[in-house]
């Protein structure tokens, strides 16, 4: 009847480390979906609350950066503005809700310290709640992207390069629809960095600063502003410097979506490493729920 | 079948300060394989061997000095902190009410935060909404529900927070010490409504520094004294005990008439 119900027969609590518990913890919180469904809501409404437009800011600012950037580093790489455009602001969307679960991800626990010390719920729910409020801001910022895409279409729907003597990119098709499953998969990621980061970051308190300082130098690392045609004319195939790019994971689960949405060149390899990471990483967060989970009410 | 078993139930506190806290303590303090005492991080007995048993139908305040554990015992017992010791059983559907501020938020209606409450305690949206009329009937706000929370006093808070608790069927009601911010009035009408539902299948736990609550709402006690529990019988023995005095000694006969102690 309930979404939290504990499940019948008896329920022994102690804090050991039990998979069971952890699993339990997880189930009961993807249960509670009305829940972070609406936590998640009220946080957008809430940093919107009085303004005019709302949470239309979001759309807005996500607009004026992408265009402004858009005309600047287009002029730079020697461009065409409608192909550059759509690779940019697709990009930028992408980052920001991974961006957004990296930091608002470590201070999953931290944030809700109220909530978690005076009414019981299942932990995963402010996970939940982090990764929904990223995707709504997503939801938000991907009508920037159908604009730019009206805008830009005529240019995407034919084989097109991104600089001169760049790969040439197939152009716009059904393959579209590999954004889906793509975004699931980097959404999947979103709740494993939470509960992840979140537990780390609650025992640790320097994680959060840490996170940041290194977000910082990714945004710059990864191909989001810049082509990676621009570094294939600089260093000629087959550098090892491409390695660079290569084993930044945020590379890979950038590309698995941003390829599709602007009829980019895909690549399985993409798709496998960040097939990896959900592996290992989801690994590592139900190890640490396992552990840790019924510490957490203690550390915050 | 509701019940509460803690079998010798220990609640350790780490405390963290700011170098604890840090990652570098964590990695350099292995560097030169000794650790000393100084890293060592100090802990805090909140609560110490608590073994209890309660079961349906008990109405239980819980008394003792700031610090005694009062606050750690109920959140023991919400689950909210799982024994470091020891075992904790519970079994019955928990309705806390604790920080009154917590939960809530300020700038949306008290219709919204009735919702949000009652989605945290495990109802769904729907449930929630067939129940809002019973709500604003029992706590008498009117159309105060549609304003924002922050407009509303303390007193209006608590009657909002027990209507969602009590409107929801629970089994097993933990409330802290904060619900005495209410009028006589409408604390005979809560009185009515919770004794009600720990006698259709429940259970109630009291933490409060008020004997007159106490006298309204429990009639078996937990004196708590340094995490552990001292006494543990009726209201009466119990607060004559801690008090040093009987405080039904000067009450009217009525009043024990009402109260069930004669």
């Amino acid at each position: 009847m309930s979404a939290v119900d504990i499940p019948p027969g008896p329920v022994v609590a102690h804090a050991g480390r039990s998979w069971a518990r952890a699993a339990q913890d997880i189930r009961a919180g993807l249960a509670a979906r009305e829940l972070w469904g609406h936590l998640g809501w009220q946080d957008i409404k809430q940093r919107y609350r009085r303004s005019v437009i709302g949470p239309l800011w979001i759309t807005l600012s996500m607009g004026v950066t992408a265009a402004g950037l858009g005309f600047i580093y287009s002029q730079l790489f020697g461009s065409d503005m409608s192909t550059f455009l759509p690779y940019l602001t697709v990009g930028f969307i992408v980052w920001g809700f991974i961006l957004g679960c990296l930091l608002e991800g470590s201070e999953t626990f931290v944030s809700n310290e109220g909530l978690i010390k005076h009414l019981p719920a299942p932990l995963s729910v402010y996970a939940l709640r982090t990764v929904w409020r990223q995707t709504l801001m997503l939801v938000h910022n991907m009508l920037v992207y159908f604009v730019v895409l009206a805008i830009s279409f005529g240019a995407l729907d034919h084989a097109y390069t991104l600089s001169e003597k760049g790969i040439v990119q197939p152009g716009l098709s059904w393959s579209v629809l590999l954004a889906i499953p793509a975004f699931m998969l980097i959404a999947l990621n979103g709740g494993w960095v939470s509960l992840l980061f979140g537990i780390i970051s609650t025992r640790y308190r320097d994680i959060p600063p840490v996170v940041n300082a290194l977000t910082n130098l990714l945004f710059y690392a990864t191909p989001i502003v810049w082509p990676t045609d621009v570094l294939t004319a600089k260093l000629g195939p087959g550098d090892w410097k491409h390695l660079i790019i290569e084993l930044n994971p945020l590379y890979h689960f950038i590309e698995i979506l941003r390829a599709p949405l602007i009829g980019g060149q895909q690549s399985w390899t993409h798709w496998a490493v960040a097939g990896g990471v959900t592996v290992v990483g989801w690994t590592l967060a139900l190890v640490a729920m396992r552990n840790y989970r019924s510490r957490i009410s203690y550390w915050v | 079948m509701v019940s509460i078993e803690v079998r010798n139930a220990c609640v350790d506190f780490p405390i963290f300060d700011a170098k604890t806290r840090s990652l570098k303590k964590a990695v350099l303090g292995k560097v030169g394989g000794k650790i000393s005492d100084a890293s060592r991080v100090p802990i805090i007995e909140a609560l110490d061997n608590i073994t209890l048993s309660l079961k349906e139908g008990d109405r239980v305040a819980l008394v003792g000095h700031n610090g005694a554990g009062k606050s750690t015992l109920l959140r023991l017992l919400s689950g909210i902190y799982e024994p470091t010791r020891g075992t904790a059983e519970i079994n019955g559907k928990i309705a806390p009410v604790f920080d009154l501020a917590v939960g809530m938020d300020p700038e949306i209606s008290g219709l919204e935060n009735i919702l949000i409450r009652g989605l945290f305690l495990g109802m769904t949206r729907k449930e929630m909404q067939e129940r809002v009329d019973d709500i604003a009937a029992f706590t008498d706000l009117g159309d105060y529900l549609r304003l924002p929370l922050r407009t509303y006093s303390a007193g209006m808070r608590v009657r909002l927070a027990l209507g969602v608790v009590t409107s929801i069927d629970p089994e097993i009601l933990l409330l802290d010490e904060g619900i005495g911010a209410v009028d006589a009035e409408f604390m005979a009408k809560a009185r009515t409504r919770l004794v009600d539902l720990v006698r259709r299948s429940g259970m109630l736990v009291f933490a409060s520094h008020s004997d007159e609550l106490l006298f309204e709402l429990c009639d078996t006690a937990i004196w708590m004294d340094e995490g552990r529990v001292r006494m543990h019988g009726s209201l009466r023995e119990v607060l004559t005990a801690y008090k040093g005095r009987d405080p039904f000694e000067y009450m009217s006969h009525e009043t024990l008439e009402r109260l069930g102690e004669r």
